[in-house]
């Protein structure tokens, strides 16, 4: 329990932004200390929506320990339990059909999309131009139709399974992506022209949150966040899974370190991500898209860590093995936690909309951080 | 033609033939009472609804659609509800102060209609200082404002409204800077006179560039005085939650609500008389038979669609842009809009004293 003030010892404001505040997306708690409007003071109160995600894989197999990552980070399931598949994977050495892989790295993709699509609306919400919510969910809407034909799901796809994916491609998957991709480019512009060019917007945004390559390294930050401040470490570029090595994409670098920097990261991640699903969608392989796995996987006894590269970070999956059917022990290593921890850094000093708009630009997903 | 002004004169004769002149200027009093309440309530009613299908019709949505046919009842239908709502009083407020400031916002909006020609001939009050009596009146709300802040013992109320009071008080000057250039140009305060001189052509066109300058600055102003986005300092939702009026509900909440937009109306309103010519129709130099046809729409229409244009404008603006920063809102008003204003109004009395508008 945290102490109820309204003051602090100098007589400065302490404001409880949070857990339920409409900037947070979620039960994210930050007790913030302001001098006038400027914050002086940010702690960041976490456990609000704990739900023991890792202790509860411990009883669970190593087929089923996979759903409960699409609830980690909502708005990259396909590529959270792309990173469970790829441990259990490489701990049981399957090899996996190129079928399969092609279509995960299309979903993975589509996903990062649908994920940046979301935040910009958010974040674009945060600096209160309400708008750019409905544009960005019409975008979303049509991938999660995608999604939902193929999956079954909208938001939680549980759809990557140990030595493939769980069904084959729904028939209008190829000419609805397709048509996403003509539809979106347009689209992307004039997200654009409707807030990237905005004077009030560039701001509100520029030279805003600074934090350096050296800070951004030593916080831990991964993803948009650390690229926007020059780090390269997208795990697709500099430790390729899946097919990544295979493809040509940009890693998207940007040297500004502040609020807009991270902005078009992100921002130009999506046309990457375009680019990627346009090399791929016109020569998936046929064949089978799961190899055959026994009924009960065990893993052999030892320690496994896979990496993969989500819309927020770097997502790492640790698993330690005593020979049995279910993990000993569990570990994510989610983007999410140590992007929040860089937020004081970046926030102290800045006014307290600012404090809104520097949140908005890390794209946090609370049940990724808490877990 | 039904005009308003008919209407008026018609009501004061046929009372005048009935009663004793004292008798007819109370019922008068009491009628024009009765309206402008019934107006406060129908405009509030209206410009929610219309900030609602201008929202939906910008953001891809269909907006209310369920109440009455298209959704037109889905306003009345919300203020029922408001009304029906527990009027809550958080712990530890200045609860004299916190129910008293919802009416002192809603008193000062709907003491500034009365110096508006609606139409012809048809204001409740055409007092010889109008502008200035807008100017003064309209400054009070602040008050309220601060009022609500303070007394609702709530950190984001508090820094609402004293993000709102500077705000405000910044605003008001280059607002009042924009009204005076029109002043100086008309040499007169009332809302009637103001009007007159527009019947060969409006300020905004008359008046050179100068002008069009005063009207730019004037709705950026009144945009902040009215706290409408992308100068919404005082609730800025994603920051304060709700701002002054975080702890406010049911109908105390929806006064203020209604005051806003009652506000938006009056400063466009006041925005169609100074520069679009209130309710003088659009008339063109020598072209007798246009104007004779422009004169023909009756004066009511032409006021109230040059109003409800701005509306929309400042709507367009609410449903477009990004919030500014509280800095950065106050470095606008004092380092831009304020020596601009200043210097446009010296430009402007050029104008007046060497009569170079048509």
């Amino acid at each position: 329990m945290f102490e109820q003030v309204s003051t602090s010892e100098n007589g400065e404001l302490v404001i409880n932004v949070g857990p339920q505040h409409p900037a947070t997306h979620g039960v994210l708690h930050l007790l913030i200390t302001l001098n006038g409007e400027t914050v002086t003071k940010l702690e960041p109160n976490l456990g609000y929506i704990h739900r023991s995600i890792e202790k509860m894989c411990e009883s669970l197999s190593y087929r089923q320990f996979i759903y409960t990552t699409s609830r980690m980070d909502y708005l990259s399931s396909h590529i959270n339990n792309h990173a469970c598949a790829l441990t259990v994977e490489s701990a049981l050495q399957i090899e996996i059909p190129e079928r399969a892989e092609y279509i995960r790295v299309i979903m993975s993709e589509l996903t990062r999309m649908a994920s940046h699509q979301l935040w910009w609306g958010a974040m674009a919400m945060d600096l209160g131009a309400l708008s750019p919510f409905f544009y960005a969910f019409r975008e979303r809407e049509s991938i999660n139709d995608i999604m939902e034909e193929t999956c079954g799901a909208r938001l939680t796809m549980n759809y990557f399974v140990p030595g493939g994916v769980m069904y084959d491609l729904h028939p209008n998957f190829v000419a609805k992506v397709k048509e996403f991709i003509v539809f979106f480019k347009s689209k992307i512009d004039e997200y654009d022209e409707l807030l990237t060019g905005n004077i009030i917007f560039q701001n509100r945004m520029k030279n805003i949150g600074i934090i350096s390559k050296e800070d951004a390294i030593s916080y831990g930050c991964t993803g948009p966040t650390a690229r926007g401040s020059g780090v390269s470490c997208d795990i697709r570029k500099i430790y390729p899974y899946s097919i990544y090595q295979k493809l040509d994409f940009d890693e998207v670098i940007e040297h500004g370190c502040d609020s807009f920097s991270r902005y078009q990261v992100r921002m130009k991640e999506m046309r990457q991500s375009l680019k990627i699903i346009e090399q791929l969608i016109d020569n998936i392989p046929k064949g089978e898209f799961q190899a055959k796995t026994k009924a009960v996987l065990k893993l052999p006894k030892g320690e496994f860590y896979t990496r993969v590269e989500t819309a927020r970070g770097e997502l790492g999956v640790y698993i330690v093995s005593e020979g049995g059917t279910s993990p000993y022990r569990i570990k994510f290593r989610s983007p999410g936690f140590s992007n929040l921890s860089a937020l004081e850094h970046m926030v102290k000093g800045h006014k307290i909309g600012d404090l809104v708009a520097i949140m908005g630009t890390l794209d946090l997903v609370i049940p990724d951080i808490d877990r | 033609m039904l005009r308003l002004e008919n209407i008026s004169s018609f009501i004061h004769t046929s009372l005048s033939n009935h009663l004793s002149e004292t008798s007819v200027l109370l019922l008068e009093m009491t009628i024009i009472a009765l309206a402008a309440i019934t107006l406060f309530a129908l405009l509030g009613l209206i410009l929610v609804l219309m900030e609602r299908k201008v929202s939906a019709w910008i953001q891809i949505r269909l907006g209310p659609n369920r109440v009455g046919p298209k959704g037109i009842f889905q306003t009345a239908a919300d203020t029922l509800k408001l009304v029906l709502k527990e009027g809550f009083v958080p712990d530890g407020a200045d609860k004299f102060l916190y129910k008293l400031a919802p009416f002192v916002v809603m008193i000062i909006a709907m003491i500034l209609l009365a110096p508006i020609a609606f139409a012809k001939n048809f204001a409740i009050w055409d007092l010889n200082i109008g502008v200035f009596f807008i100017t003064a009146i309209s400054s009070v709300s602040v008050i309220g404002i601060l009022m609500a802040g303070w007394a609702s013992n709530n950190q984001y109320s508090l820094l609402g409204a004293m993000r709102s009071g500077a705000q405000i008080i910044s605003y008001e000057i280059s607002a009042g800077m924009a009204i005076l250039s029109i002043v100086v140009l008309t040499g007169s305060l009332q809302i009637s006179d103001i009007v007159a001189s527009q019947s060969n052509g409006w300020w905004l066109f008359k008046g050179h560039i100068p002008a069009l300058i005063a009207f730019v600055i004037y709705i950026i102003a009144v945009t902040a005085e009215t706290n409408r986005a992308p100068f919404d300092m005082a609730e800025a939702e994603s920051e304060l939650t709700g701002g002054f009026h975080t702890e406010y509900a049911g109908m105390r909440f929806a006064l203020f609500f209604l005051a806003e937009y009652i506000n938006i109306f009056i400063v466009c309103a006041i925005g169609a008389t100074l520069f679009l010519g209130g309710w003088m129709p659009f008339h063109i130099g020598n072209w007798e038979a246009f104007n004779h046809i422009m004169d023909y729409i009756p004066s009511s229409i032409w006021f109230l669609s040059k109003t409800f244009f701005l509306i929309f404008v400042i709507m367009w603006f609410r449903w477009t842009f990004p919030r500014l920063r509280i800095d950065q809102l106050l470095q606008l008003e004092w380092k831009y809009l304020l020596p601009i204003s200043l210097f446009n109004l010296l430009l402007i009395t050029l104008i007046a004293i060497k009569g170079w508008h048509f």
